[in-house]
């Protein structure tokens, strides 16, 4: 047993079968970051995370991806030592966070989903306050800032207060600010989400480096083009549980055609399954379009004109991790 | 949970709640101005208008209170109050903001600081702040030659356990709150009736029977008794043993409470 799989829909074996260890057993695996075990969180009766099994391993980056309340924030604030566990068990950076919370944190770099700026201090104030929490000097602060707001393309704005700033920079501000410490794991929770393209591209960008430098990465997110750009390994979270894992490429491979033809219908009724059948693997009928999986998505276009449907416009893509996402619980990622 | 004493797992050597504390004091020195008021006008402004102006007519009238001039009856009594007005309001909106406005909080525990740090660490920034208007007002009471006792410098440490012991329940009161409307009930219905009623103006003996038990149950009315002892060197061990005693153990009370009700909020 590897990943532990949710009971969404019955899936093959993994092929990908780094996750997890051997024999359904606790131990870590080798150069793992972050264990979990039946990982579990509950309020009340809501539970939020369960049983979750997932190996984060050193230099990766690894994704959560999963559509709002399937669980990925109380998975991160769990592996962050910020929200106690409510069962299962949970190694991060080789200890347990129940016991050693302040030794664990004092070598990870969060960046929550909410800002916690402190918006009436300057930017370079803002790291000078975070780096002092870890009790690092003041000159060794003021050198990383250095280097961390010209990283974070903040320089010029180091002596302005942090209120004003675009929500672009001031992601970017606590992005510069989690690494203060020189974290050997990053943390961080939709750090996207709310921003508009140019301010999500230029921060990918930075997350790459990041990722390029070797620094272990924890991402969640519910934006499959996010996944797919950052992500080496990601589970697939719904309603608690994992309901898949793998490389995002390989998760396409296993849970989506090829290609993708979408289609859309305006003005009149979508035709039914009946007329659509056999032109791909598999047929979506979404209340806006309907989805087409083949492998090559042009022939199934043209035997489309062929049965004399005319949809109002089409695309042809490639399949994305929202299509897997679709594939393992029948909706879509972001509603 | 983490217990009160694990600072060498967290990195660094100043004890994490120094840490907290470190953070007040730092964006303190970036906003120190607005604050000037509160620690100095006030005091000036107070023992102007009451114990000069209330106080000359007073004079003129009954003599003295309590074997001294009004002005001197007054002033210790407006220094256990104004402790608590600072207290009571650097633990009202400043903890609300830090848990749910700018998420100081969060900011601090995603880093080696632990719950019990960030707590210490309020009850430190306050004490600072207790320091800093009691000294002032202390100063200004002598300008004033309110001071009649060597003993009036321990004054100080009464007028910073009153503080205290209101910041404790305050701000455990204020990690359970979803908006600051609370606040203002806690002025209305607590602190402006504590600030009146607790003997800080006129004798106990003035009240009506009836409500003796009532200010003895608060404990402004054993600060503002505590600190008028020390000022006027009229003490009386028992009473001050009680008064010392009561807010001792609120401190205490407030302490636990801010803990266990910060853990509850903070830590979910």
């Amino acid at each position: 047993m590897v990943a532990r799989f949710g009971s969404v829909r019955p899936v093959h074996p993994p092929s990908v079968s780094s996750l997890g260890a051997p024999g359904g057993g606790v131990e870590a695996a080798e150069g793992a970051v972050v264990t979990a075990r039946r990982l579990t969180k509950a309020f009340g009766d809501l539970v939020a995370v369960d049983h979750i099994d997932f190996d984060i391993v050193r230099g990766e980056s690894f994704g959560f991806l999963g559509p709002n309340g399937a669980g990925k924030t109380s998975t991160m604030r769990m592996i962050a030592c910020m929200s106690p566990r409510t069962s299962g068990t949970l190694t991060v950076l080789g200890r347990d966070p129940e016991t050693d919370g302040p030794a664990i944190r004092a070598r990870i770099g969060l960046v929550p989903q909410e800002d916690s700026l402190d918006l009436q201090l300057t930017v370079l104030d803002n790291l000078m306050i975070y780096g002092r929490y870890f009790d690092l000097p003041k000159k060794v602060i003021r050198e990383r800032a250095e280097r961390l707001l010209a990283f974070a393309e903040l320089t010029e704005r180091a002596r302005d207060t942090v209120e004003p700033l675009s929500g672009g920079m001031k992601r970017r501000l606590t992005i510069a600010r989690a690494l203060v410490s020189e974290p050997d794991l990053l943390i961080l929770d939709e750090p996207t989400t709310g921003l508009d393209p140019q301010a999500r591209h230029l921060l990918w960008d930075r997350l790459y480096r990041l990722k390029l430098a070797g620094v272990t990465l924890v991402i969640t997110t519910h934006y499959m083009d996010e996944a797919e750009q950052l992500c080496d390994r990601l589970v697939v979270m719904d309603k608690g549980r994992i309901a898949a894992s793998g490389s995002p490429a390989a998760l396409i491979e296993r849970y989506s055609t090829r290609e993708v033809l979408e289609l859309r219908f305006v003005g009149h009724e979508p035709p039914g399954h009946d007329s659509l059948a056999g032109l791909g693997e598999r047929i979506e009928v979404l209340p806006d379009r309907v989805l087409v999986y083949a492998d090559d998505a042009e022939r199934a276009l043209g035997e489309l004109e062929g049965r004399g449907i005319r949809p109002a416009n089409w695309l042809v893509r490639r399949s994305s991790l929202e299509d897997v996402f679709l594939s393992l619980t029948g909706r879509t990622l972001v509603d | 949970m983490e217990t009160w004493g694990a600072q060498h797992a967290a990195g660094g050597r100043l004890p994490p709640s120094l840490r907290v504390l470190r953070y007040h004091l730092f964006s303190y020195l970036r906003t120190w101005r607005s604050s000037l008021t509160t620690s100095f006008l006030a005091p000036v402004l107070y023992l102007a208008a009451m114990g000069v102006g209330l106080g000359s007519l007073i004079n003129h009238h009954v003599g003295t209170v309590d074997h001294v001039r009004y002005l001197s009856f007054v002033a210790p009594g407006l220094l256990a109050a104004s402790a608590m007005q600072v207290a009571a309001s650097d633990s009202m909106y400043p903890v609300m903001a830090a848990i749910k406005w700018i998420r100081t909080y969060y900011a601090m525990l995603a880093t080696p600081l632990a719950v019990k740090d960030v707590v210490l660490g309020h009850f430190g920034w306050v004490t600072v702040r207790l320091v800093i208007t009691s000294v002032a007002y202390l100063g200004i009471m002598a300008a004033f030659g309110t001071v009649h006792s060597a003993l009036a410098p321990l004054a100080l440490v009464a007028a910073i356990l009153v503080g205290l012991s209101f910041a404790g329940v305050i701000s455990a009161f204020a990690a359970t709150q979803e908006n600051d409307q609370g606040f203002a009930t806690i002025s209305r219905l607590g602190l402006i009736p504590l600030f009146l009623l607790s003997a800080t103006f006129f004798p106990l003996r003035q009240l009506p029977g009836w409500l003796h038990p009532l200010a003895y149950a608060t404990p402004l009315f054993h600060g503002v008794d505590l600190c008028r002892m020390l000022v006027l060197g009229q003490l009386d061990w028992v009473s001050a043993g009680w008064d010392l005693a009561y807010l001792v153990g609120l401190c205490a009370l407030g302490l636990v409470l801010s803990r266990r009700l910060f853990t509850r909020r903070l830590v979910v």
